[in-house]
């Protein structure tokens, strides 16, 4: 297909439509996040500095935050500075907001990336192997563990996590994963142990349920019972003509468990004071100090939404009934 | 676009329920419940139940009272020792439940309606006023929520009604999406084709013809919506976020207690066993009659 076919096709416009989706619900999050953190408080001059605050220090304060122009004027301003990095100061200790969430951005991004590593591999292999088994004993019970574990709050699981691991009934993990303002948790490897086993466990049932269907709805298929009786070994079935056609959905569940995980850290950051994003967002809303809880709900909220999208383009591209460019009405 | 995808999910997750809502009494609630996960779901829930409401009848201390040194052990006095401040912890849990119980009630209840109401119309009418509807909701759903939510709590302040209209305003967006599918299902079926065919005016078709017929799946919302709107105002709780502080619930004595744990244990054990409990029995619940409302289940769970 020629490049310009390409552009012009309903697949194409179907995923142009959904980018712009995309980008407009960012839009909207930056307008919620401002009337949420600019508008709705009141005078935030005021909020910050408590009632008791003197009238030249109040002036500067909202000269500094601009509080006396109009909305709108404010709003464009306030989008400008962001759209070029200039993420101001906080209102707490007067360090840049960069300074201070970068070093959070890279822890949260370490319990991101070992919580995947390890919970996405364990999650769909036994969620393959649970279709294998399927209808077995072994089957039954991670379904109803699995079935359990789904309903639990993510906070429940890092306490009794907690608990049992490092204060009632063993000792084994620190119960808190604190460092040093600024450093890396890579330091103390051994703070990571708890929030990504806690974490783990919260993706682990819908990952697993998933594939487990996907697994069971492939190899309940014609061509697999074709494959059978032609007499396929059966690591083959499985490996290379089931698997392939189980992992497109597997790769828009990922996506939404990453999505969900945007959110879901915040509890478990807080419950483990692990100073990644969640818990300097918690901190700052404690502080109300403005602009890092606006970069950090920005920067959380466009990586969900990202993660969204490409979850959605995943779809799209491997959804024949999608490809003529329709969307929920085929639904 | 994005409901697509959750809807695709959902249905491998599950499968699809259609409209079959069992209906005679006795004998169906007694089939129900022969299911082991419906049994031990109702039994798990109908014991957090029992606590909270008959809770705050029993506790002999008082929950706000200072009675005692922080942490101290269980003793006669105080069956489960006493918390940070030197409260009652048995006090505190028995009647801690019943804000988080009924708030989580009261906003799934909006959610499932307002979103029930919206898939209706959506499904009915089809054309416009379903692409309104539903690129409306698109945008919704794509909302970071858990995020969002704790913005707008930390700046409005976290009364019941707007914790209520918060968390209904997250729920009715899935909500709808399921519903809509549901409805446009039975719109395809003879009755509601004949129906419109003798001219039966579109509302009383919705409310006495389709409506009636998506009631299992809206039920199996209300299950999910519900667990989560326990996790979602528990959690916000949790975070230090409550209403009213003195006033006990469940989330705020984990983020007093939590420090605590080595010295008493229970005014963590006590409420974060109870969450857990109510959870996983709704859970249980939810799912147990996702698979008896669907005729001959198979495949999925």
């Amino acid at each position: 297909m020629r490049a310009s076919a390409l552009l012009h096709s309903p697949l194409a416009a179907l995923i142009g439509r959904r980018l712009a989706l995309g980008l407009l619900t960012i839009f909207l999050v930056t307008v919620l996040v401002f009337v949420a953190t600019e508008v709705l408080p009141g005078d935030a001059a005021r909020a910050v500095l408590g009632r008791g605050a003197n009238a030249t220090r109040l002036a500067a304060l909202r000269e500094e935050l601009h509080l006396n122009a109009p909305v709108t004027v404010r709003y464009a301003r306030w989008l400008e500075d962001l759209a070029t990095a200039r993420l101001g100061h906080s209102l707490v200790n007067g360090r840049p907001v960069s300074v201070l969430i970068g070093p959070r951005v890279v822890n949260s991004s370490i319990l991101l990336a070992v919580t995947g590593l390890i919970g996405i591999p364990l999650a769909i292999l036994a969620g393959i192997a649970a279709a294998l088994w399927h209808g077995r004993r072994a089957d039954r019970y991670l379904s109803i563990v699995t079935l359990a574990l789904a309903g639990l709050p993510e906070f429940v699981v890092g306490i009794g996590l907690i608990a049992v691991f490092a204060t009632l009934v063993f000792h084994w993990l620190p119960p808190v994963s604190m460092v040093a303002p600024g450093a890396s948790v890579l330091t103390k490897p051994e703070i990571l142990v708890l929030p990504v086993t806690t974490l783990v466990l919260v993706i682990f049932p819908y990952l697993f349920r998933m594939t487990r269907a996907t697994m069971i709805g492939v190899l309940q298929s014609e061509y697999m019972e074709m494959a059978v009786l032609k007499g396929l070994p059966r690591w083959r079935l499985v490996f290379v003509h089931a698997l392939p056609n189980a992992i497109p959905p597997t790769i828009q569940v990922v996506a939404l468990t990453f999505a969900y995980l945007a959110g879901g850290t915040v509890m478990i950051e807080y419950l483990f004071g692990y100073a990644g994003l969640g818990q300097g967002l918690m901190e700052a809303i404690k502080a109300r100090d403005i602009p890092i809880i606006q970069v950090i709900v920005l920067l959380l909220a466009t990586v969900y939404v990202l993660l969204n999208v490409a979850a959605d383009v995943v779809t799209i591209l491997t959804t024949p009934r999608l490809r003529g460019g329709r969307t929920w009405q085929a639904m | 676009m994005a409901g697509n995808v959750s809807a695709a999910l959902r249905g491998a997750m599950r499968q699809p329920v259609t409209g079959a809502v069992g209906r005679g009494g006795w004998r169906t609630a007694l089939a129900f419940f022969a299911q082991p996960s419906a049994l031990v779901g109702g039994m798990l829930t109908a014991t957090v139940l029992i606590i909270v409401m008959a809770g705050p009848l029993v506790a002999w201390n008082s929950p706000v009272d200072f009675i005692g040194a922080p942490f101290e052990l269980p003793s006669a006095a105080t069956p489960l020792g006493t918390d940070i401040m030197g409260r009652d912890v048995l006090a505190r849990v028995l009647s801690g439940g019943t804000v988080i119980l009924s708030l989580s009630a009261i906003a799934t209840l909006l959610g499932v309606v307002t979103g029930g109401a919206l898939g209706l119309t959506a499904g009915y009418f089809k054309g416009t006023i379903d692409d309104l509807i539903m690129r409306l909701l698109d945008v919704l759903l794509a909302f970071p929520q858990t995020i969002l939510a704790l913005l707008f709590v930390s700046v409005l302040g976290s009364s019941f009604t707007i914790i209520a209209l918060l968390v209904a305003a997250i729920h009715a967006p899935q909500v709808a999406r399921v519903i809509r599918a549901a409805t446009l299902k039975v719109r395809g079926e003879d009755f509601v084709e004949y129906a419109r065919g003798i001219g039966t005016p579109s509302f009383w078709i919705i409310t006495r013809e389709i409506a009636p017929n998506v009631v299992g799946p809206l039920l199996v919302e209300a299950g999910l919506r519900f667990t989560y709107s326990i996790a979602l105002i528990a959690g916000l709780s949790f975070l230090g976020l409550a209403e009213n502080p003195p006033a006990p619930n469940w989330g705020l004595m984990l983020n007093e207690n939590l420090i605590g744990l080595p010295q008493n244990p229970w005014p963590v054990i006590a409420p974060v066993s109870l969450i857990a409990i109510l959870t996983v029995g709704v859970n249980l619940l939810t799912d147990a009659y996702a698979v008896w409302s669907t005729p001959r289940g198979g495949g999925g769970s």
